[in-house]
């Protein structure tokens, strides 16, 4: 607005500072809104254009039309071994960046020696952390195989996996089938308990959703999705609805494909774990991001993981490099028995649900979530508004009620980060630091910003300005 | 080590809610574990790990809700099972309706969108090196700058109001206190009623005193913009000042314009009044200080100080002679002279010296100006000229004027604008020195400023008073307030506070200059 038409028209203003400068214009009767601002993130500066004067958000607006346009369907399943690229016979697959053997957490290790066990490399869970230690198996993270895990996020090559096809783009993701709370190998537990649970899995579950699925056809998770944040999910730490949902459209096709006992345990199973959709809503979330990765000139993350030691994230410019940070400690709530002193730092895939819009990011969706924090419902609406000041673009499908539909914060911006300070939120659970213990609790962490300053500068290495 | 169970069937919980309970019943004097869950068969499994599993447990159903502590004694673990009675029902309790949806902005683009259409200025007030990137992110928005925020680089200053100029934009700033925009006030500034005089200035207190002293001759402003300090220096070229002033020539509104600054370097005082030149609108100029007579050549009116600035600016508004405003002026000044002979009298022998203690910049400047051309050479730690630069700011020794504003002071301190604490002291020390004749302060108030500066002077002054008397002394006290009626703290009631404590208050700091000046014109 050019001076001359400034003069005479009702002042509307911006404060960025002093908040008693907000309350003198107040105090006049003058529409003024406070910034709640904090000062960038170390060596932030603006950055417009990549090296080759293209426009990053141009790139950026290109990159968030491609990951809404995602339309993930489950479309089956298959064995680790034989679906996942570059899988192999002898190779681990692990939630989070790069680690070996020697920096692995408590639970990714406990996570480890109890796959090694189920695949009958080991004998004993000691032989199997012996063998781990002398480097018989090879290590790779989930991500570098179209693949995400929770929590230890561990894959190995005969477990079933289900398949997610991303029906704009033709990719294809893969996540295990949840096992279920309590003592179960992705919180690090393991033990004849929990082995013989992912053998009933490989041996009935799996076969059973197998023929299931084959009389369903593909299931549209963006719908499912879409369905269950109206229902109180934000599709990472609360799955009970989509679960539900799932559970509806599969259980007449369970009930025709199976034996009535095998039919009873399968659907009791999906029942009794609000948990079981997680292990959909990841390999969905990660086929709709993935299309994105390798634009360039896009700023916008793709991937959020942890392995337990690190926190990892990688940008869609730079689809091959991870920028880590040592992983944070949860601030949460604790199952009985236990205390923060048990807490491994965070862990796990599922923050691909926060990278890919959903998650914390949808918590306004999900009100019921905010009590893993104590806080109040307000905290749910706080966060998701929070996140729409670091995001580039909002949801096409995916939609918060309580914001009047509005879509959810989509496409964390390394740039918006090192502006505003505003570092990613992730809802989350919380794994025993110890390997064998398990699930101890479950809160909400942020992303550590080191993360977003080693990415932001290796743009600026890239020359972008 | 007890344990004890409660079982309600049928109630349901949320398992969150159910966490957050048996969090709150841990924390419980006395509670060594607790249990809150539905009655699943995985949750048993769980509680079976934390003995918790009593034979109660084990017969309840998935619909049911257990409660279980294990505590050290009986009246811990009764404590433990009302006490989940009271947060489950808590739990359900709702926060009242209409609560705000609406979370506070973080970020410019936020609150822009959170105001809807129309957002016209954005007031920055951020440490200064965070100030131009906010800045910059404003003027890319549309939006016209208020950089209240220092320590703006030079280069940063220039970058900023280069970009303002080609987008038609202002940069009001940086280390820009005050400014009046459509008779509202931005910063540190004062309520002032309209009128048709608009105001470009350098300076924050400059800009204040002239507006405050307009509507006392009855005569209101159209807009007050203020550039920051470094604007007229060679460096920036008096960008802002010149974008003012093409406003406020094109504003139908504005008739007579106002320009206050201290003496801008050569060039871009030509440049100044070569814009002047190219309007018909009378134009009142204070260099504070500087030479009359290139003002007088292009057209527009030199004054010498902020009083006559306004006085002529209110004058020529009102279709009056400027020379009869002056005369005024002189007039009212020759009755200081009888004034201040009669508070000489009050003096002891040895009480000769001038103690100025300002909390503004161009007030301390003004009262310099004006002191040394009655004869009176004052030191300084913000010197009209080098050599007048005091050794000490915090002691004085001879005729001192200290700006308490400087950064000398303020490093880790608010402006003594809004805390009155340093000053305070400093009135006290000068009391207790036997060569203090005059104590002189500026008072500032309006918007940003302390809610009762007199009030706050008062308790020192008194303070000080007691000290001096106890010496057989008498200290003369004279001031100025800088505001308006209309003011949050009014300038009437606060004029009455530093009156009903002995203070001789003046309407203007050059007037309480000059009476200052004569009482100690021996």
């Amino acid at each position: 607005m050019p001076v001359q038409e400034l003069f005479g028209q009702p002042l509307k203003a911006v404060n960025v500072g002093l908040e008693s400068f907000a309350a003198s214009l107040e105090d006049q009767g003058i529409a003024v809104a406070h910034v709640d601002w904090r000062p960038p993130l170390e060596g932030y500066i603006e950055l417009t254009y990549t090296a080759s004067g293209a426009a990053i958000d141009a790139a950026n607006s290109a990159a968030i039309e491609r990951i809404r346009k995602g339309r993930p369907l489950l479309v089956g399943m298959g064995i680790a071994r034989d679906v996942i690229p570059g899988m192999g016979e002898h190779r681990i697959l692990h939630a989070g960046p790069p680690i070996g053997w020697d920096r692995m957490c408590g639970p990714m290790r406990g996570a480890v020696m109890g796959a090694a066990v189920y695949e009958g490399w080991a004998a004993s869970y000691a032989e199997a952390a012996e063998m781990a230690a002398a480097g018989a198996f090879a290590f790779d993270p989930c991500h570098h195989h179209h693949a995400v895990g929770p929590m230890a996020g561990i894959i190995s090559p005969s477990m079933p996996v289900f398949m997610i096809r991303n029906d704009t783009y033709g990719n294809v993701t893969y996540a295990t089938q949840n096992e279920g709370l309590g003592k179960v190998l992705r919180y690090g537990a393991y033990g004849d308990a929990v082995l013989a649970h992912l053998k009933w899995m490989e041996q009935d579950l799996y076969p059973a959703l197998v023929r299931a699925l084959e009389l369903t056809g593909p299931i549209d998770l963006r719908s499912l999705i879409a369905q269950a944040l109206h229902m109180g999910d934000e599709v990472h730490n609360r799955n009970r609805a989509a679960t539900s949902l799932l559970f509806r459209q599969l259980t007449p096709a369970i009930l025709q494909t199976s034996s009535n006992e095998i039919a009873l345990k399968v659907l009791k199973f999906i029942d009794s774990n609000d948990h079981f959709f997680l292990n959909l809503s990841m390999p969905a979330v990660k086929s709709m991001l993935e299309v994105a990765e390798g634009m360039e000139g896009c700023t916008l993350v793709t991937v959020m993981a942890r392995n337990g030691t690190d926190f990892g994230i990688r940008v869609a410019s730079m689809p091959d490099q991870w920028f880590i940070a040592p992983a944070p400690m949860v601030q949460g709530l604790w199952l009985p028995g236990f205390s923060e002193k048990d807490a491994n730092p965070d862990i796990g895939d599922s923050a691909i649900t926060e990278t890919g819009g959903v998650g914390g990011f949808a918590m306004a969706a999900a009100p019921a979530i905010v009590k893993f924090v104590g806080g109040d419902s307000s905290l749910a609406l706080s966060v998701t508004q929070e996140m729409y000041q670091i995001t580039a673009g909002e949801h096409e499908f995916f939609t918060a009620p309580v914001l009047n539909f509005r879509g959810t914060p989509l496409g964390i911006d390394v740039r918006k980060v090192m502006a505003t300070g505003i570092l990613p939120f992730i809802n989350t659970g919380i794994a025993h630091k110890e390997p064998g213990v398990g699930m101890v609790g479950a809160g909400l962490v942020r992303a550590p910003k080191k993360c977003f300053e080693d990415a932001f500068k290796a743009l600026k290495e890239l020359e972008y300005t | 080590m007890i344990t004890r169970v409660t079982i309600k069937s049928g109630e349901y919980y949320d398992s969150v809610t159910l966490l957050q309970v048996a969090q709150g019943l841990l924390a419980m004097p006395g509670v060594a574990d607790a249990a809150v869950v539905m009655g699943t068969p995985a949750n048993k499994g769980l509680l079976v790990e934390s003995d918790l599993l009593t034979p109660e447990v084990e017969a309840a159903s998935p619909d049911d809700l257990v409660i279980a502590v294990c505590a050290s004694d009986e009246p811990a673990a009764a404590a433990a099972l009302s006490a989940s009675e009271i947060l489950l029902k808590a739990s359900r309790q709702t926060t009242p309706a209409g609560g705000d949806l609406q979370a506070p902005p973080k970020t410019i683009g936020a609150a822009i969108e959170s105001l809807g259409e129309n957002v016209n200025i954005m007031l920055v007030s951020v440490a200064g090196r965070y100030a131009a990137g906010v800045a910059r992110e404003a003027l890319n928005r549309g939006l016209h700058v208020f950089l209240f925020s220092d320590n703006v680089s030079v280069a940063d200053e220039i970058a900023l109001k280069e970009l303002a100029r080609e987008k038609g934009l202002l940069v009001m700033g940086p280390d820009a206190g005050t400014a009046i925009i459509n008779n509202v006030a931005l910063g540190f500034a004062n309520v002032v009623p309209q009128g048709p005089v608009g105001v470009v200035a350098a300076s924050g207190t400059g800009l204040q005193a002239v507006t405050c002293y307009m509507p006392r001759e009855g005569v209101g402003i159209t807009q007050a913009i203020g550039v920051g300090g470094r604007d007229l220096k060679s460096e920036v070229g008096g960008i802002m000042m010149l974008e003012g002033l093409k406003a406020l020539q094109a504003d139908p509104a504005t008739h007579v314009i106002l320009l206050v600054s201290k003496p801008p370097s050569s060039d871009v005082a030509e440049k100044v009044l070569a814009q002047v030149r190219l309007s018909t609108k009378p134009t009142v100029v204070l260099f504070l200080g500087g030479n009359p007579e290139a003002i007088a050549e292009s057209g527009a009116i030199p004054t010498a100080d902020m009083e006559e600035a306004a006085a002529v600016a209110a004058a020529v508004a009102l279709g009056q002679n400027p020379a009869d405003a002056r005369i005024n002026l002189r007039q009212r000044e020759m009755s200081y002279k009888k004034r201040a002979a009669e508070l000489r009298k009050r003096l002891a022998p040895g009480q000769q010296y001038f103690r100025g203690l300002f909390s503004g910049g161009t007030f301390c400047y003004e009262t310099q100006l004006i002191l040394k051309d009655m004869g009176i050479a004052v030191q300084s730690n913000a010197p009209v000229a080098k050599h007048l630069r005091m050794a000490d700011s915090n002691k004085s020794a001879g005729h001192v004027a200290v700006d308490l504003g400087e950064d000398e002071f303020t490093v880790g301190r608010l402006h003594p604008m809004i805390d009155p604490t340093l000053r305070n002291r400093r009135i006290v020390q000068e009391a207790k020195d036997p060569e203090t004749a005059v104590i002189f302060l500026d008072v500032v108030i309006g918007y940003g400023s302390h809610d009762d500066p007199a009030g706050e002077a008062v308790k020192a002054i008194k303070e000080a008073q007691a000290i001096a008397r106890a010496a057989g002394r008498e200290i003369i006290f004279v001031a100025s307030v800088c505001g308006t009626a209309d003011d949050p703290q009014d300038l009437g009631l606060q004029e009455a506070k530093l009156e009903v404590a002995g203070v001789m208050v003046l309407p203007t700091n050059a007037a309480a200059t000059r009476l200052a000046g004569h009482v100690l014109d021996f």
